[in-house]
């Protein structure tokens, strides 16, 4: 069943027209809200079964960020002696690591779309975004979870009088998450396009995951960048998020009106370019699985 | 009664080959040899290097096709593998786009090309009821309404809570079935999957869905089996090489399709539409009876000697568990029995030579007076092996009458298209006093 989306041909009463070509902005945004309910059933079923049959249940989703926040903690808070403006470094780096894990397994995951999804693509047509959509939900699910732990570990540095100020500015938090789910969004269509095509580039996108959080001050404040190079810095649009993220939740760092506006425009710039490939991928995608 | 679907020069041309699993850096040298003028260092040897352009292999798998199909209509698509019915689906349900010409559709479109799309083995009965009604397109609150009638159709209420990991097999496709039945579209394009088998429970979806049918449904439905074609459907079309042969009533359309059958003779050789990784290839099939005479048909109830010549281009490969294959199917492309050494238990041995010949002994051939044909596979190994060779419609097997029950009588081929052995006795009842019934037999 499709949705009662008019097309020119309404005049005759075709409720469908299938043609080689379809609009490069066609984007189906009707379609797609028909389709809500599958976005949640698919949320739903991700939710469910990635923790069935484990030993530690729920727990998993909380043990990897607290692991990679105390090995951060010892090797670059310690050993390293890299600065965190005064803030308590495992808050430093257990807030930069849980952001960066929400937007990184949005990117990895949606990525993936086509290829994992092969099967199902193959048997029955629903607007293929549906997928991407309830990827980043259950994603923010797992961000929501990591973040509680993290407020209540910050709730107990607080009340030790650890040197953390947090203000009005974290209701900002939502808009953040938007953003760095429409990033993981656009370049995940961008990839998952190009995969359809180009097998390898799937080998490339966790790697190049990792390589792209040491170059989104996840590790390390844009305070310690010399003046000079900030500017370059300011290209990678995860870089004034992730300083956002300090700045509200601990209030320290540097955010600036400017680094968050070229931040949005790369993001809507990155967005709209994977929508649009996205939508080309997947007219045809099935005839080179 | 209007037109609710209109295919006007529909189309579709799959690249064979090249395109698939290219690599990046090989598009981007590629390019880059383009650039400095230099020869394509992926070209084919044997591609024409003037032009520049990669001659790809290119297959038509529909060829202007037009067709109409009025409200209410219920119209069998027929054809052989290959003739360009999945695709025709394929675009109908939005899988695929067409590469010219255009469909264009009136109502709410649902497509059946599987059951039980997106189940989920952890999640329970009630949620995967939910999730493949909503892929199949049925919203909230249109599942909601019609949860207990799915439910109640299928049988498994008492585990409706349970994950379908804990099903059996049967179970589960019982509940991925009751969705389907239910789905209420105004246009349903069914897959020929969904009405083989023989359980009761498929009879009982098939017959919610002519009911369906009944009620001023336009049904579009797949299939090469003549029969069920015959029994559902109001109209036919048949599809041959992806153009449309014939439009007409279902039953001049079998007739067409039954006819149009036209057996490959020549050498086995030169067919180019065969599968397989091609080391061994299967040369002529022929027939020999128990003498080692050969055969150009065989009568019910003789033994038989189906031979598989082939050539083998890799001598020095040696192949321990080669596993081969013959499927004997009716001219309808009905399966009638696969044979193979996997269920005799037979070695084929492991040094093939160059060439040689798989033989097949079949006794007491169960087959009824009709022309049969004869399908053969050849694998390095039954489980996880590698295709060597894949033919299908390789030879004709005419079968004559013959004295299969040592009676002289054969049933036809419309009664049933294998025979089967046996003898029949009667039972009396054996307790005392209550009269001996014969119903033993009947029931």
């Amino acid at each position: 069943m499709s949705s009662e989306v008019t097309t020119p041909e309404s005049a005759e009463g075709w409720t469908q027209v299938l043609t080689p070509d379809r609009g490069w902005l066609d984007f189906r945004l009707g379609e797609l809200w028909h389709y809500r309910d599958l976005a949640f059933r698919f949320f739903r079923r991700d939710f469910v079964s990635s923790y069935k049959q484990t030993v530690l249940g729920p727990l998993w989703f909380v043990i990897p960020p607290i692991l990679t926040t105390l090995v951060f903690t010892v090797v670059f808070g310690k050993i390293g002696q890299i600065s965190t403006n005064g803030m308590p470094d495992f808050l430093f780096f257990m807030l930069g690591v849980t952001a960066w894990n929400y937007f990184a397994s949005c990117l990895t995951r949606v990525a993936t779309t086509f290829t994992s999804n092969a099967g199902i693509f193959g048997k029955v047509y629903f607007p293929r975004l549906v997928l991407p959509v309830s990827t980043i939900l259950t994603n923010l699910l797992t961000f929501a979870i990591q973040f509680g732990v993290f407020l209540l570990l910050m709730g107990f540095f607080w009340v030790r009088g650890a040197p953390i100020s947090p203000n009005w500015r974290i209701v900002i938090l939502p808009l953040l998450l938007l953003q760095m789910g429409a990033l993981g969004l656009g370049i995940g269509c961008i990839v998952s396009a190009l995969t359809t095509r180009y097998r390898d580039l799937a080998l490339m996108i966790s790697f190049g995951t990792q390589l792209w959080m040491y170059a989104s001050c996840v590790v390390y404040p844009l305070s310690e960048i010399p003046k000079d190079w900030r500017w370059l810095f300011i290209l990678n649009p995860m870089v004034p998020i992730i300083e956002s993220f300090r700045f509200a939740v601990l209030g320290g760092g540097i955010v600036e009106i400017w680094h968050l506006g070229v931040s949005a425009v790369l993001t809507a710039v990155l967005l709209f370019v994977g929508l649009v490939m996205f939508n080309r991928a997947e007219k045809t995608f099935m005839d080179t699985v | 009664m209007s037109v609710v679907i209109r295919i006007e020069n529909l189309s579709k041309r799959y690249r064979l080959g090249s395109i698939d699993r290219r690599m990046l850096y090989e598009d981007l040298q590629r390019r880059w040899a383009k650039l400095l003028g230099k020869e394509d260092p992926f070209a084919f040897v044997n591609e024409s290097r003037k032009t520049g352009t990669p001659e790809t292999k290119e297959i038509w798998a529909l060829k202007d096709v037009n067709f109409e199909v009025r409200d209410g209509d219920v119209v069998g698509i027929i054809g052989r593998n290959g003739s360009g019915k999945s695709t025709l689906l394929k675009i109908l349900s939005k899988i695929t786009a067409p590469t010219e010409g255009s469909a264009m559709i009136k109502g709410r479109v649902a497509s059946l090309l599987e059951v039980g799309t997106g189940f989920h083995p952890e999640l329970t009965g009630r949620d995967n009821v939910y999730m493949n009604a909503s892929i199949l397109g049925m919203t909230k609150a249109e599942i909601d309404g019609k949860f207990d009638e799915i439910v109640d159709f299928s049988g498994v209420e008492k585990f409706i809570d349970t994950p379908v990991k804990r099903y059996s097999s049967g179970m589960m496709v019982r509940l991925a079935f009751a969705v389907a039945a239910h789905l209420d579209p105004e246009i349903l394009i069914i897959d020929e999957v969904l009405a083989v088998g023989d359980s009761a429970f498929q009879q009982k979806c098939l017959g919610r869905m002519s009911k369906v049918a009944r009620e001023g449904r336009t049904i579009l439905f797949v299939s090469h089996q003549a029969a069920a074609v015959e029994n559902l459907c109001t109209r036919g079309v048949v599809l041959e090489n992806g153009q449309l042969k014939f439009d007409g009533t279902q039953t001049e359309a079998i007739s067409y399709y039954v006819n149009s059958y036209t057996p490959h003779t020549g050498d086995l050789r030169e067919r180019t539409d065969r599968g397989g990784r091609g080391q061994i290839r299967f040369t002529a099939i022929e027939f020999r009876d128990r003498e080692g005479r050969a055969i150009t048909s065989a009568y019910a109830g003789q033994d038989i000697d189906i031979v598989l010549h082939y050539e083998n281009n890799a001598p020095h490969i040696v192949h321990p568990n080669l596993f081969a294959r013959i499927t004997i199917k009716t001219d309808l492309d009905v399966p009638v029995f696969v044979q193979s050494n996997l269920y005799t238990g037979d070695n084929l041995g492991a040094q093939v030579g160059e060439s040689g010949a798989f033989v097949c002994r079949l006794e007491r051939l169960p087959l009824p007076p009709s022309s049969f044909r004869l399908s053969c596979l050849i694998c390095t190994a039954p489980l996880g092996g590698v295709v060597l060779d894949d033919l299908d419609n390789a030879a004709e097997l005419p079968v004559e009458g013959g004295d299969f029950f040592g009676s002289g009588l054969l049933p036809s081929v419309h009664q049933g298209v294998a025979l089967a052995a046996g003898h029949w006795s009667l039972e009396p009842s054996a307790v005392g006093g209550t009269p001996a019934k014969s119903e033993a037999a009947c029931s």
